[in-house]
């Protein structure tokens, strides 16, 4: 194919969402130093948690749908160290250290799940979402204040047991991004929440080159050959999804972090579509997501969500249509990147098949002949 | 003894198993805990009519290889879309429902060719697409009920007159159109709605002989093994292609019936997450990712609307807080989790 033409259809969703910022920015009318500041506050609050699905897209699974999961153990964790009063950064760590237990455990039961849906693991981890969901709700609205003690009366719901709809996390609210504020230009840089981001880019740059990383790309390049190389197969697909949790867990504690209110049930629902349309935006596909990837999506991405209720409003008068367009592009670009990536993948076995249907009739025209015309075949 | 019950098991499948004892257990416990029997069952019997065409749609994609329609929401929207301009056109009774299936019937015809055109390209990965396709498909949707120029008094919000509500009644127009056809009245709590149960045993009628005559049997022949059903002759892709608008359609259909029932039109985010309840209806009837039978459809829309049905009035009562909501989250979901980790052998 050509080569300008390929590129394009690779990148064609950054592409498009490069171009509805051209168009939509001017329409909203925003300052400058209002939109770069809403974007650092965006991109401190989400990165860390697109960085978390990286390392199953190099296990070969695909967008891991199940960081919701990850998502529910960090909001458990916060839940316990809010009824305990723990507040400010300790709280934030305390925090990320209840919830590492829960997240392997939820991660290692997605895991072993996902392994028994070889090859459907993105429809699999999505509905894993929907069903931790129930059990999510179950444990919190049942079990919290009866099976599990909660001493904290005002975020119990009044019956007496339940966690209440949105807990306020003013004990540890911005609590990480206030260590170290720098000004620079007006905008405000939350340098510590940054500097975790930095040390969980160096991990997976350094995991990558790790025995266990590569043999994850092993398995992400073929799981036959993996297999045959003597990689527990299984075992180190469980790892990755493990690690993805654990981290989805603590990019959740910083994200709420900075929000500063935690919906109860609803703060993780939207955490895997957003998360992972971010990461297709910055030109990620299922087989390859990179570290660049995470941040021009979540830029490309958080702009585009700023933007249009604003546009919106100034093209036909209506904030509530750009609210509806949003949510339209981010199921829209995880729908579009997806059957690309399925189609892209098809055409190539297509034409690996034909290639060797030729190579077949060519050794049949020819008996004993086959392997002379491999290479004119090839073409 | 044990070999028969472990067989037996082994064909009916744990998980239905599970859900059908604890449907009856509910049943059972409900006259202690004050629960009318009666009434509970006179509630199965509605809630049946209104989703077991629904559930229906999903049949002939899962005939044809094409799985679980997580796309259900795109006929669900050419049904919306008929229904709403049924009613702008002010049409009543009969012909108004009909005149509703009809439009549908075109709309989610055009939609379900493109649909099926996108899932001939990615064959293998049509869930995870298709459950995409599906939610962009409502949220553009939730733009376009926003903008579309409908008049209807009955239709549009109040203030400001532009974009249509959330909720539209169709009371005035068609409501319980179906149900209150022949309706019979079996002691003072059951009221059974004939109407809509025959129209959905008609419509299964169809589909099964549908699947007697030669495309059906081609379609049957593409879902069980593709390579096959090309050495014989049959154009595969056109094949899926029927089998998705067939799909589509009936979706469409469906969602008519179910909101001439319920009484209302529900719009914006409404359809959201429609497609999942009848795809776990579907799998507690006996179906797989790529097997299904006529009676999966009856048996796993009575049981899962059974558990709808007796989950809120007896676990209430029996434990003094709504928990019913969490159980149908838990099963639903649950459900299709196990059916995609079940070992089927491997499409190309």
């Amino acid at each position: 194919m050509n080569p300008i033409k390929k590129w394009l259809i690779d990148y064609s969703v950054p592409i498009m969402f490069i171009l509805i910022i051209i168009f939509a920015t001017p329409l909203a009318g925003y300052s400058m130093s209002f939109l770069a500041n809403e974007i650092m506050t965006r991109m401190s609050r989400n990165t860390f948690l697109v960085l978390s699905l990286i390392i199953p897209v190099i296990a070969g699974m695909g967008m891991n749908f199940g960081i919701v999961l990850g998502a529910m153990a960090g909001e458990i964790a916060l839940i316990l160290i809010t009824d305990w009063h723990i507040v400010g950064v300790p709280g934030v760590v305390l925090a990320m250290l209840i919830s590492t237990p829960i997240a392997i455990i939820f991660g290692y039961f997605s895991g072993a799940i996902l392994n028994k849906a070889k090859g459907r693991e993105m429809v699999t981890s999505l509905m894993l979402g929907f069903f931790m969901n129930g059990v999510y709700q179950l444990f919190v609205l049942y079990g919290m204040g009866k099976v599990v003690p909660i001493t904290n009366k005002s975020i119990l719901l009044s019956r007496g047991y339940g966690i209440r709809n949105a807990i306020s996390l003013d004990g540890i609210r911005q609590s990480l991004d206030n260590v170290i504020k720098v000004n620079i230009w007006g905008i405000q840089i939350p340098v510590m929440t940054w500097l975790v981001i930095t040390a969980l880019c160096l991990f997976i740059m350094w995991f990558r080159k790790t025995k266990l990383g590569q043999d994850m790309r092993t398995i992400g390049q073929d799981m036959e050959v993996a297999r045959a190389s003597g990689i527990d197969v299984d075992r180190t697909r469980i790892i990755s999804i493990i690690i993805s949790t654990v981290l989805a867990s603590y990019g959740m504690i910083i994200y709420l972090q900075n929000i500063g209110t935690l919906n109860t049930y609803n703060s993780h629902e939207q955490i895997g579509f957003f998360c992972i349309a971010a990461l297709l935006v910055g030109g990620a596909s299922v087989s390859k997501a990179t570290i660049p990837n995470a941040f021009i999506g979540v830029i490309l991405f958080h702009t585009v969500f700023v933007v249009s209720p604003r546009a919106g409003k100034e093209l036909i008068g209506d904030a509530q249509l750009g609210e509806y367009f949003r949510v339209f592009i981010t199921y829209g670009v995880i729908a579009f990147s997806l059957a690309l990536y399925a189609w892209k993948r098809k055409v190539e076995q297509e034409n690996e098949r034909r290639s060797a249907l030729g190579l077949h009739r060519a050794s049949l025209q020819k008996p004993g002949g086959g392997g002379i015309n491999v290479e004119k075949m090839g073409n | 003894m044990l070999a028969k019950i472990q067989r037996i098991l082994g064909t009916i499948g744990l998980p239905r198993l599970l859900i059908a004892l604890f449907l009856l257990s509910l049943f059972v416990i409900a006259p202690f805990v004050n629960v009318r029997v009666d009434t509970s069952i006179n509630d199965l019997i509605i809630r049946f009519g209104m989703n077991a065409v629904l559930v229906l749609s999903l049949v002939p994609m899962i005939k044809s290889g094409c799985g679980l329609n997580f796309g259900l929401q795109l006929g669900v929207i050419a049904g919306l879309l008929g229904s709403v301009i049924s009613l702008e056109l002010k049409l009543r009774g009969f012909v108004g429902f009909f005149t509703a299936i009809s439009i549908s019937i075109v709309l989610a015809v055009i939609l379900g060719w493109l649909y099926g055109q996108l899932l001939n390209r990615i064959k293998g990965d049509e869930m995870v697409v298709a459950t995409y396709v599906g939610f962009s498909a409502v949220s553009f949707m939730c733009i376009m009920w926003l903008i579309l120029p409908f008049k209807s008094p009955d239709m549009i919000w109040a203030y400001g007159g532009q974009g249509l509500r959330t909720t539209i009644s169709t009371e005035g127009y068609w409501y319980h159109i179906l149900d209150d056809f022949l309706r019979i009245n079996l002691g003072s709590h059951i009221a059974v709605p004939t109407g809509t149960i025959l129209f959905f045993a008609l419509l299964a009628l169809i589909m099964w002989a549908f699947f007697r005559t030669k495309a059906g049997t081609a379609m049957e022949a593409v879902g069980s093994n593709p390579d096959y059903a090309r050495s014989c002759g049959i154009n595969v892709n056109r094949v899926r292609t029927q089998s998705v608008i067939l799909s589509t359609v009936f979706a469409a259909i469906g969602i008519i019936v179910y909101e001439q029932s319920f009484g209302f039109i529900q719009l914006y985010n409404a359809p959201l997450m429609m497609s999942f309840p009848a795809i776990a209806a579907i799998l507690l009837g006996g179906a797989s990712v790529t097997k299904v039978k006529m009676w999966h459809v009856v048996v796993g829309t009575i049981l899962f609307q059974g558990i709808l049905t007796m989950t809120p009035s007896v676990i209430n009562n029996l434990i003094e807080s709504d928990m019913s909501e969490t159980i149908r989250i838990i099963i639903s979901n649950g459900m299709i989790i196990y059916a995609l980790t079940r070992k089927m052998k491997v499409r190309t």
